[in-house]
C-alpha cells in the first residue's frame, strides 16, 4: 500500500512530470501481487457461496470445496499421466484428527486447535448442527446426503467437545464416501444461528452472502456475476499452509477472449474451453494443459423406451450399430474422450464403470436390424439436446442425424433451452436425446441405481424398467454393504451385460475434464468434483 | 416547462403500468421452469416442488402478481436466483457501468459522426462524401461483437497495446468509492490517477466497438438534415448576403439542422443502452445487458422483470430530456408547447 500512496502524492503533486516513470513503478507493484496472486477466468461464477443453499450452482462448489473444511477426505494417488487423483478407497483425516469405523457407526476425534475464520474454536456441535442442516435444508444437499444414507438428525451424536459420532441407519458402503463430498461441510454454527430468523433458521440468507466456515480460503468480496477475491486463511490447520495466497476469479463470457487472455500469459487457469481450443492449446505447447477423464461419467444416446418405436429392442439395437462413433471422437471431441464404444468382441466385462461396449458403426447390421423389427422402411422422430452445451451437442446431433438417415430413421433436431432441458428431461417424453451423467461416487452400482434402477430417478431419462436389472443392482449395493465381493463382482458384470444387451441408452465416450494453465502453476489435482482445489496449488 | 414537464410524466404512467403487466404475464409464458433449474441436476420430482413453493411458484398467478406489484411499490424487485442477489441493487451497481461504456461509446461517435456528416453534407459527391459512405455502412453492416473480437484480437491479443478485456478495471486495482458509479469520475474524486488510466485504459476497446456501430444512424441523419437546410432559402439568403461560409453553416444550417439529429441520438442511446449486450459479453463488463441475458437463459423473472421496467422508466426519462432539448434549440417548440 505504501507504493501506492506515495504514487498517488508523486501524481498528485506533479502529474505530468511523473506520468512518464508510471509505468515501471506500476510493474513491480505488478510483480509483488501477481507471484501470490492466482487469476482463474471461467465462463460462470457462483450465485451462492454456501452448498446448501436453494439451487446453487456448480461454481458456487469450488467456493465451499475451498472455503469450508469436511471431516474427512481423500488421500491423493497418481492419475493418468501422473496427475494427482483423488483416490477413491482412501480417506484422511480433514477436520477430524482421526477416525474409527466401527460396524454400525463411525466416530470422529476433531482437532483441538481448529478455528473458523473468525478466530472461534470448531465444536463437535458445529459439526452436529451443520450435519443436521445438510440433511434438513432439502433440494439438493439433503438428496445427495441420503445417497449415503444419512437422512435423520438422529444420527449425529455429540459425544464431547471434540468427538462426533455418525450412526448408520443400515449398512451402506457409499456412507463414508459421502461424508467427504462438498455437502457435509462444517459451517460455524454460532455465527450463523446468530444471523438466521424465524422464516430462515439455518441462516442460508447469511452464508449464501459470505462463507463462514474453517477452511483454508476465504471469500473477502463477491460480486455476482464479475468475480470473487478469495484470501488465504493464515491459521488454517487442516493441512499444510497453501502457498496461493489470493485468488482472484474473474467471470469472462467469450471463450475466445479466455483463451487470449491465457496465451498473452494474463490469465493463470482456465477452463470450459471448446474442446477444439483445447487440442490447438496442447498442441502448440505453450501452455499446460491437463485433460482427464470425468469419472463416473458417460455422454450418451438415450431413447424412451416406453413408447414405438424404441420400445423394441431390435430397434434400440439398430440405432447402437449405426452411429457415428468414431466420428464424434473425431470432429466433435478433437480426441478428447475416452471411447466407449468397440470394444473386441471376446472381451469380458470387467467389474468396472464406465466400460465400452462392443457395438461399432456397421450400417448393414444396422438395416439388418431394423427388418427384423419390420421397421425397414424407418420411421421419423425427433433428437434433442441441451442448448447450454450445444458447442458438443449440437455437432454430435448432426452427425447423429446424418447416419440414422442411413437406416432410413428421418430425425428432426431439437434444441431445448438450458432452463428447460431438466423440466423436458423429468417429463420423460423427449424419444431420442443425447445427454451428460456423472456420479460423484465412482461406485458401478451408484451410476446404475441413478441411471438404470426401476424407481425411475430424474437420471433414468429412457424410463427403461426391468425387474432382472433392478435385482442385479439391488443386490451388488447390498453385496457391496456386507463385503460379498463374489456376489458383488457376478452383479455388476451382470447389470453392466444387461445394459449393454437391451441397450436402452447407448454410450458414445467418457467426457474429459480440461484444464489450461500457465507453465510456472503446479499442483492441479483431480477431484470428483472437477473444480479447482487451491490449496494444492503453487505458481512459479 | 414546468407545467410540460408534469405533463409528461403524467402520460408516462399508463405505459409504465403496461409495461409492469406485461413483462410479468411474458416472463411467465418463457418455456421452462425456474424451480426445476434451480433445484440442480440432481433433484428429485419432490426436490422441485420444495424449491418450487421457496420461490412462491405454487400459487395462482394473479396472487404472484399482486405479490409482485405490491413488492415494487415498496421499491423490491425481487431476488435474482442466478446471482441470488436483490435486483435492484444489482440493477444499481451495473446500470451505471453499462451508461458509462454506452455514453462514452456515443460520445465518440458523436464528434466522428458530425463533422464527418457535415462534411460530406457540403461537398456532396466530394471523396469526404464517399469516406462517409463507406464508413458508416461498414461500421454498421459488421455485428458488434465481430468488431469487439476483431478489435481484441489486433489491440490486445497481437499489439499488446490495450489491456485484457477484463471488465472495468485492472485485476489488481480496486474500485474507487461509489459518487457516481462512474469510474472515469469517481476516480477522479478519489484522486486516483492510476486507478483513472486503468479505467480509462479498459473503455476504449468497447467504447470504440460501440462507437463504430452507432456511426451510421448520427453521420447519415446528419448529413441529410444538412443537404435539406443548405438548400432552403434562408441559407440561400445568407450566403446572397456575403456572411462567410462558415458562418453560414455552423451559425445558421447547421443549428437548423440539429432536431432531427437529436432525434436520433436518443434513439441510438436507448437503442445501445439495451443492445450492448454483445459488447458487455466480450468485454466480461459487468452491465445491465448481459445481466438481463444470463437472467433470461435461465427463466430468471425477476432480474427480466427489473431489467425491462427499469429501460422502461429511462426511455421515458430520455424522452423527456430530448423534449426539453428541442425547446432549447428551436424556439418555436417552446412556444407550441
Amino acid at each position: 500500500m505504501k507504493r501506492r500512496d506515495f504514487l498517488k502524492s508523486v501524481s498528485g503533486l506533479a502529474a505530468g512530470a511523473a506520468l512518464p516513470a508510471m509505468p515501471q513503478v506500476i510493474s513491480s507493484a505488478y510483480a509483488d501481487a501477481r507471484s501470490e496472486t492466482l487469476l482463474i477466468v471461467s465462463e460462470g461464477g457462483p450465485n451462492n457461496l454456501d452448498i446448501h443453499g436453494v439451487g446453487t450452482n456448480v461454481p458456487g462448489y469450488e467456493v465451499s470445496w475451498n472455503c469450508y473444511d469436511r471431516l474427512i477426505s481423500h488421500e491423493m494417488k497418481s492419475g493418468p499421466g501422473g496427475v494427482p487423483y483423488y483416490d477413491r478407497d482412501k480417506f484422511k483425516g480433514e477436520l477430524a484428527e482421526e477416525f474409527k469405523i466401527d460396524d454400525m457407526s463411525v466416530t470422529f476425534k476433531l482437532r483441538k486447535n481448529a478455528k473458523f475464520h473468525d478466530g472461534t474454536p470448531v465444536t463437535a456441535r458445529d459439526v452436529k448442527w451443520s450435519l443436521d442442516r445438510a440433511v434438513s435444508v432439502g433440494g439438493f444437499p439433503t438428496f445427495q446426503m441420503s445417497a449415503g444414507s444419512l437422512t435423520k438428525p438422529e444420527q449425529f451424536v455429540v459425544i464431547d467437545d471434540h468427538t462426533v459420532r455418525v450412526d448408520f441407519l443400515k449398512k451402506d458402503k457409499l456412507t463414508i464416501p459421502d461424508l467427504a463430498v462438498i455437502v457435509p461441510c462444517i459451517v460455524n454454527s454460532e455465527l450463523v444461528k446468530k444471523n438466521a430468523s424465524e422464516k430462515d433458521p439455518w441462516g442460508l440468507e447469511f452464508t449464501k452472502q459470505q462463507t463462514a466456515g474453517s477452511g483454508a480460503y476465504k471469500v473477502t468480496k463477491w460480486t455476482a456475476g464479475t468475480e470473487v477475491i478469495m484470501e488465504r486463511n493464515d491459521d488454517w490447520v487442516c493441512g499444510p499452509l497453501p502457498k496461493i495466497k489470493r485468488v482472484i476469479w474473474r467471470m469472462v463470457p467469450q471463450a475466445g477472449n479466455r483463451r487470449a487472455l491465457l496465451e498473452r500469459g494474463d490469465a493463470d487457469i482456465s477452463y470450459e474451453l471448446p474442446n477444439k481450443d483445447f487440442q490447438e492449446m496442447k498442441a502448440n505447447g505453450k501452455l499446460n494443459v491437463v485433460s482427464l477423464p470425468f469419472s463416473n461419467g458417460i455422454q450418451y444416446i438415450g431413447m424412451n423406451v416406453t413408447k414405438p418405436p424404441f420400445d423394441n429392442p431390435k430397434v434400440r439395437q439398430a440405432v447402437a450399430y449405426a452411429l457415428p462413433y468414431q466420428k464424434i471422437m473425431d470432429a466433435v471431441m478433437f480426441g478428447l474422450a475416452n471411447p466407449m464404444f468397440g470394444a473386441p468382441k471376446d472381451k469380458a466385462t470387467e467389474v468396472a464403470w464406465p466400460q465400452p461396449h462392443k457395438y461399432n458403426t456397421d450400417i448393414e447390421k444396422a438395416k439388418a436390424l431394423m427388418a427384423e423389427a419390420g421397421m425397414a422402411g424407418g420411421f421419423e422422430t425427433t433428437i434433442s439436446f441441451d442448448l447450454n452445451f450445444a458447442g458438443v451437442n449440437e455437432p454430435l446431433c448432426v452427425l447423429v442425424q446424418e447416419s440414422l438417415a442411413q437406416i432410413g430413421i428421418k430425425t428432426t433436431i431439437n434444441k431445448v433451452p438450458g432452463a428447460n432441458w431438466r423440466t423436458e428431461l423429468n417429463k420423460k417424453e423427449m424419444p431420442l436425446f443425447t445427454n451428460v451423467f456423472s456420479g460423484w461416487l465412482d461406485y458401478p452400482e451408484y451410476f446404475f441405481y441413478w441411471c438404470y434402477h426401476g424407481n425411475n430417478s430424474v437420471f433414468n431419462t429412457m424410463s427403461y424398467k426391468s425387474a432382472e436389472m433392478d435385482k442385479l443392482i439391488d443386490g451388488a449395493r447390498t453385496a457391496a454393504a456386507i463385503g460379498d465381493t463374489a456376489t458383488y463382482d457376478k452383479d455388476v458384470k451382470g447389470f453392466v451385460d444387461l445394459a449393454f444387451t437391451d441397450i436402452p441408452r447407448i454410450p458414445l465416450y467418457q467426457p474429459f475434464v480440461n484444464v489450461a494453465m500457465q507453465k510456472n502453476i503446479s499442483g492441479y489435482q483431480y477431484w470428483f468434483h472437477r473444480r479447482l482445489d487451491y490449496r494444492a496449488m503453487a505458481k512459479g | 416547462m414546468l407545467t410540460m414537464i408534469g405533463k409528461r410524466l403524467m402520460f408516462a404512467i399508463p405505459s409504465l403500468i403496461g409495461v409492469v403487466i406485461v413483462t410479468f404475464l411474458l416472463t411467465r409464458a418463457l418455456p421452462g421452469d425456474p424451480a426445476a433449474y434451480f433445484a440442480g441436476p440432481a433433484a428429485t420430482k419432490e426436490a422441485v416442488e420444495q424449491i418450487r413453493k421457496k420461490l412462491g411458484l405454487d400459487k395462482p398467478l394473479i396472487e404472484q402478481f399482486f405479490r409482485y406489484t405490491n413488492d415494487l411499490a415498496h421499491g423490491d424487485f425481487g431476488n435474482s436466483l442466478t446471482t441470488g442477489q436483490p435486483v435492484a441493487a444489482e440493477i444499481r451497481n451495473r446500470l451505471p457501468a453499462s451508461a458509462e461504456l454506452t455514453l462514452l461509446g456515443l460520445i465518440v461517435s458523436v464528434m466522428i459522426a458530425i463533422p464527418l456528416g457535415v462534411l460530406a453534407a457540403t461537398r456532396p459527391g466530394s471523396w469526404v462524401d464517399h469516406l462517409c459512405r463507406v464508413t458508416t455502412t461498414a461500421g454498421v453492416s459488421l455485428p458488434v461483437f465481430f468488431t469487439g473480437l476483431v478489435l481484441v484480437y489486433v489491440f490486445y491479443f497481437r499489439l499488446g497495446w490495450s489491456p485484457a478485456p477484463l471488465g472495468r478495471l485492472d485485476v489488481f486495482y480496486s474500485a474507487p468509492p461509489t459518487v457516481t458509479g462512474f469510474y472515469l469520475i469517481d476516480t477522479l474524486i478519489a484522486r486516483d490517477l492510476e486507478a483513472f488510466r486503468s479505467a480509462l485504459s479498459q473503455l476504449i476497446l468497447p467504447a470504440t466497438t460501440l462507437a463504430i456501430f452507432s456511426l451510421a444512424p448520427i453521420a447519415r441523419m446528419t448529413r441529410a438534415s444538412m443537404l435539406a437546410v443548405l438548400s432552403s432559402e434562408f441559407v440561400r439568403t445568407a450566403r446572397a448576403s456575403g456572411l462567410s461560409p462558415a458562418t453560414v453553416i455552423v451559425t445558421y444550417a447547421f443549428r437548423n439542422a440539429m432536431l432531427p439529429v437529436i432525434t436520433t441520438l436518443s434513439m441510438v442511446f436507448s437503442f445501445l443502452l439495451g443492445a450492448n449486450v454483445l459488447v458487455e459479453k466480450v468485454f466480461a463488463w459487468p452491465g445491465i445487458g448481459s445481466y438481463a441475458v444470463e437472467a433470461l437463459i435461465s427463466s430468471d423473472f425477476a432480474p427480466v422483470q427489473g431489467f425491462v421496467l427499469t429501460m422502461a422508466v429511462m426511455y421515458v426519462l430520455l424522452n423527456l430530456v430530448i423534449d426539453i432539448l428541442y425547446g432549447v434549440i428551436d424556439p418555436r417548440v417552446r412556444l407550441e408547447g
